[in-house]
């Protein structure tokens, strides 16, 4: 199990040929008070920094971008019902899709913790 | 906080008021309704109406004293000091209150046969002349009904321009990143695509950017000049030159031109299309968001796409042109709304016109330059300039002046409330962090001015010395309400009033 | 100038603050080409009278509707409009407010908004309305718009029951869309079968109840064969007076309605400015153009109202919003409301009775001229008038004209490419129309034909 960031602050943990996607707890931070999530739907393929979901507050509404390619395995429902858990747990309980991977390959231009960390600092 | 000591709740002329749902009883009626002659036979073909709308009934008295109470709650320009930046909140005189009231220029039908309502007709040739004059355009649409609606309309008629010669590559659009949120919107809806424009340090458009991004298949810029920064595009001329040697258009976002009437033609500064917010440059009241109007003024090339309807002389008498059979060999693009055009919004923009005359507006132009200058030298050693004046009708400040403090542009903004000011402009334009924008307008006396600058320095030196940031935090304390919870009204959505669901 | 409060003196005080030399010098940034020293060669100010005079001197050209008697529609009604409305209206702190961006100094608007998106709501049997549009044409685009949006699909339908301006309106904003408009021909005996013509590339079906000549019908089935084929039913009204009285578009199905709201509050002010309505289903709000109020608390737990949904809107989307629109119809969307909530429902339904009952006894009187007939066999406040194989209508609304009857609008105004529409004229009633008003009618009409 290895998890990876992208620059538009969402991670990806990958587990197999199965990615789970979120947004950083920098993202959540920046946006404010999560008021509106759109996860995509099942089945829906997905290409690597295409829009793959919407997350909104209430003065700013952003896209969650794919940071692989793939097919999406499953959306999280829970998000829709409870956007507020985008502020509580942004990096656990929620993650807003499953993707399963066509290209693994794609994940080595991703950054790890220790690099996102430093590319965080250096936004302040 | 703010704790009632009242058994009602009201607290002296701040009364609290329910929702018109909750003061009905079923039967009052605040109109009489004569009695129906009867009907042999209905003509409804069986679909009369089943169930009850569940419509509340009050009384006149009821009604009356429910909607002065609401407007109680509410600030305008006639309550106080109103500097919202971008918005042109100026006085709005009584008597084109009056003149758009006349039963004579009111109680006219759009279809009615065009001999009886000539001087309707003179009233938008009168105003469309005006528009003219001043900017030196030949040519305007009238009927756009709000500024994002002219924009809009000016676009169309590029891209019917383009289509008709040839040039339907030209599908984008550069747009300054300071501009409305409009530019990019209107775009969209003609089919463009947006390219961003960066800024200048400056706070300007980058020129060599934009250059840069002109090439064969960009159909138009949009800039707003003066720009939302408050300042005017000083390399205005070459942006044009370059624009139209690319083979696009010009398109001027007029939001601000309240800066410049009387004192520049923007024919002169190479526009092909430009609206003409008549509820902010023209004085014609905002309403709480309308309705405004946003006249489009052409250039000779884009005028024969104007959409219909348009006003034409003919003979001794004015015609309404209202198909492109009639329209004398134009290429209207097309009809942007229903009807004629904001004709009430007329009627006003033309009284403040003809008040005013070319030596008043030209006037009223540099009292609010003047003003929003004043404000940028009594408050700029307070607060911080985002960029080196001068300034045009609106003095820009971002928030540094607030570091550390741990008051945000939004608290202090609420603080402003407290003191019986509407908040500036606040985190816009974006291209400025914690942007605070002013337009003061020419309606300020300097004495108001004053008073708003000894409360702004003030609040300032109290958010400096810290230990203040609850305190603005909580505030606004005296109004009817205090801060609203933003995040519950988003998360679960109440839009509507249902029997029992609102308490 | 007496809207303009500085004296000289205090501009030379302010300019000396600045540390400006002159106002001029404020100006340095404008190219010196583009600089103009003089005011514009237009007329100078004038005064109150001298303005007063010059507009009543163009106001006296005009034959105003209540000073004759009067029977046009077509989109747009005289209604009496209650003298409080007006009243009401221009209270200051109504007139002059911006948008309620400040919801602390702004729950009045706010407030109005809300009551005025729930009565909306109601009167077209629809979940939710949003805070008002520019005018029915407009709000009938964007109903478009967003039903592509919704259904992810390209082809909008208009039944040729729609308004001609609307349908202009609507085939103009689709134009450059990549949506594309199968427009039918005009319906004046609502004849028209859409049925079969819905199908899987289709976004919406677009119709007007009452249709523009008159007719209503049952939409039922028509709503049915829309969702059975994933498309969404767009409903249009153009006299909201009709809630009263007719079975509404969401009890019929509809998933959008959009309606003109002038009829309540407003007056005819030459057709403009009008006042959008726009309502729907509640799982397609966030696809919804236009500003929205919703209830909140405030710090104290006291309940408020706020501007909500934003997101939606261009200020924060920018190309990507649901529209570009900004500025709407405050002010119409409070006439409408003030109007409204005078007549409450027993004063809406009573309203609309005597309109309709009036429309029929015009019918009725119109049986004395020969030759004339009222085409299809429903319509509330006005119907299409067939004036025999020969005649013109236009030529017969100017007629009456010169005898001082706004005698109804000619159909070839709107379809002058439509020669069959030729003999059909338009006539509406209101409660404004009195008995004597339709006798005169039927007695010029008999003379003119």
């Amino acid at each position: 199990m290895s998890i990876y960031f992208t620059k538009d602050h969402e991670w990806i943990n990958v587990e197999g040929n199965v990615g789970t996607v979120g947004i950083t707890d920098y993202a959540q931070h920046a946006l404010g008070d999560v008021v509106f999530v759109e996860v995509p739907e099942a089945g829906r393929g997905l290409t690597k920094g295409g829009d793959a979901a919407v997350v909104e507050s209430v003065k700013a509404a952003s896209e969650v971008y794919s940071p692989v390619s793939g097919t999406v395995v499953e959306g999280n429902a829970a998000l829709a019902e409870q956007p507020a858990m985008v502020n509580e747990d942004p990096e656990g309980a929620a993650w807003f899709f499953k993707v399963e991977l066509s290209n693994p390959a794609e994940l080595d231009e991703l950054m790890d913790r220790a690099a996102y960390d430093a590319f965080v600092a250096g936004l302040e | 906080m703010a704790e009632t000591t009242t058994f009602s709740g009201n607290r002296a002329l701040q009364i609290e008021e329910p929702l018109i749902f909750e003061l009905g009883s079923a039967g009052r009626v605040g109109v009489d309704v004569a009695d129906a002659p009867p009907v042999d036979e209905d003509r409804l073909s069986g679909l009369r109406r089943k169930a009850p709308i569940g419509l509340p009934d009050l009384s006149e008295p009821q009604v009356v004293r429910h909607y002065t109470r609401l407007s109680q709650k509410n600030y305008g320009i006639d309550t106080g000091f109103y500097p919202l930046g971008s918005c042109t909140m100026k006085h709005n005189p009584r008597l084109s209150e009056k003149m758009a009231r006349l039963p004579g220029l009111v109680d006219l039908h759009p279809f009615q046969p065009q001999k009886t309502v000539q001087g309707a007709l003179e009233v938008i040739d009168t105003l469309a002349h005006w528009l003219k004059g001043l900017t030196g355009m030949p040519a305007v649409a009238m009927s756009p009904a709000a500024g994002a609606h002219g924009e809009w309309c000016g676009l169309m008629a590029i891209r019917a321009y383009h289509d008709d010669h040839g040039e339907n590559h030209r599908r984008r659009v550069l747009v300054p990143e300071s501009a409305h949120g409009t530019n990019p919107a209107s775009a969209a809806m003609c089919g463009y695509s947006v390219d961003p424009v960066p800024a200048t340090d400056r706070g300007r458009v980058d020129v060599a950017a934009l250059k840069a991004k002109l090439g064969p298949d960009v159909a138009c810029i949009m800039v707003t000049n003066p720009n939302t920064c408050g300042l005017f595009e000083d390399e205005i001329l070459e942006i044009a030159e370059a624009t139209h040697a690319a083979g696009a258009f010009f398109y001027c976002d007029g939001a601000n031109y309240n800066a410049i009437v009387g004192r520049v033609k923007v024919a002169d500064l190479g526009v092909d299309a430009m609206h003409i917010n008549l509820h902010k440059t023209f004085s014609t009241p905002h309403g709480g968001g309308g309705p405004g109007a946003g006249p489009t003024v052409l250039s000779e090339k884009l005028a024969p796409y104007a959409p219909l309807p348009f006003v034409v002389h003919d003979g001794d008498g004015l015609r309404m042109v209202e198909h492109p059979e009639s329209s004398g060999g134009a290429k209207p693009f097309g009809r942007v709304k229903g009807y004629h055009g904001q004709f009430g919004v007329f009627i006003r923009a033309l009284a403040y016109i003809l008040s005013m005359g070319s030596d008043g507006l030209r006037q009223a132009s540099s009292d609010a330059v003047l003003n929003a200058n004043y404000l940028l030298a009594r408050l700029g050693g307070t607060l911080t300039p985002s960029f080196e004046g001068p300034c045009m009708h609106e003095a820009l400040f971002d928030d540094r002046f607030l570091k550390d403090s741990g008051v945000t542009t939004l608290d202090f903004a609420k603080a402003l409330i407290d003191e019986g000011f509407h908040p500036m402009t606040m985190y816009f334009p974006l291209v400025v962090h914690g942007a605070l924008l002013m337009e003061p307008t020419e309606t300020e006396s300097k004495e108001t001015l004053d008073g708003y600058v000894e409360v702004v320095k003030a609040l300032a030196a109290k958010a400096a010395a810290g230990g203040a940031a609850d305190e603005f935090k909580a505030a606004p304390k005296y109004t009817p309400r205090r801060r609203l919870d933003e995040t519950q009204a988003a998360r679960s959505p109440v839009l509507r009033w249902k029997p029992g669901s609102n308490a | 100038m007496r809207y303009l409060p500085h004296t000289e003196a205090d501009r030379r005080a302010m300019l000396a603050a600045i540390g400006a030399k002159d106002v001029d010098s404020l100006f340095r940034d404008v190219p010196a080409a583009a600089r103009l020293d003089q005011p514009i060669d237009l007329p100078r100010g004038q005064s109150e009278m001298e303005v007063e005079r010059a507009l009543s001197r163009m106001a006296a050209k005009n034959l105003s509707a209540g000073s004759v008697p009067f029977f046009i529609g077509a989109g747009l009604y005289r209604h009496h409009v209650p003298a409080s409305v007006d009243q009401l209206l221009t209270r200051g702190e109504f007139l002059t407010s911006y948008t309620p961006y400040q919801p602390e100094v702004s729950q009045g608007t706010l407030q109005y908004l809300f009551e005025f998106q729930s009565q909306v709501a109601m009167l077209t049997g629809m979940e939710v309305a949003n805070a008002s549009m520019y005018d029915g044409a407009t709000a009938c685009a964007e109903a478009a718009v967003m039903a592509a949006r919704v259904t992810k699909r390209g082809k909008v339908i208009l039944s040729g029951s729609l308004h001609p301006h609307w349908r202009e309106t609507t085939e103009t904003t689709l134009k450059y869309t990549g949506l594309e408009c199968e427009t039918l021909a005009p319906d004046p005996l609502a004849m028209e079968d859409l049925m079969g013509r819905v199908d899987s590339r289709t976004a919406c079906v677009i119709v007007q109840n009452p249709g523009f000549f008159g007719g209503i019908k049952d939409l039922r089935p028509l709503a049915e064969e829309c969702h059975a084929e994933g498309a969404l039913l767009v409903v249009a009204v153009a006299d909201p007076v009709s809630f009263g009285l007719i079975e509404p578009p969401g009890a019929m199905g509809a998933d959008i309605v959009v309606a003109e709201g002038q009829s309540l509050g407003m007056g005819l002010q030459f057709g403009g400015p009008g006042l959008g309505l726009f309502a729907t289903r509640d799982k397609y709000v966030r696809q919804m153009p236009g500003r929205l109020a919703g209830q909140t608390v405030d710090a104290d737990g006291k309940r408020g109202f706020v501007l909500t949904l934003s997101t939606r809107e261009q200020h924060i989307r920018r190309e990507k919003a649901t529209s570009n629109i900004c500025t709407n119809s405050g002010l119409c969307a409070l006439a409408f409301t003030m109007h409204l909530t005078l007549l409450g429902e027993t004063g809406l339904v009573r309203l609309a009775e005597l309109n309709h009952a009036l429309a029929v006894r015009l019918e009725t009187k119109l049986k004395r001229v020969k030759g004339v007939r009222v085409l299809g066999n429903s319509y509330f406040n006005e119907f299409a008038l067939y004036l025999g194989e020969d005649k013109d209508a236009s030529e017969v609304v100017d007629a009456l004209a010169e005898r001082g009857i706004l005698g109804g609008v000619a159909a070839s105004r709107f379809y002058p490419e439509w020669p069959e529409l030729r003999p059909i004229l338009l006539l509406a009633v209101t409660e404004t129309t009195t008995e004597s008003d339709m006798d005169a009618l039927v007695a010029a009409l008999t003379e003119v034909l």
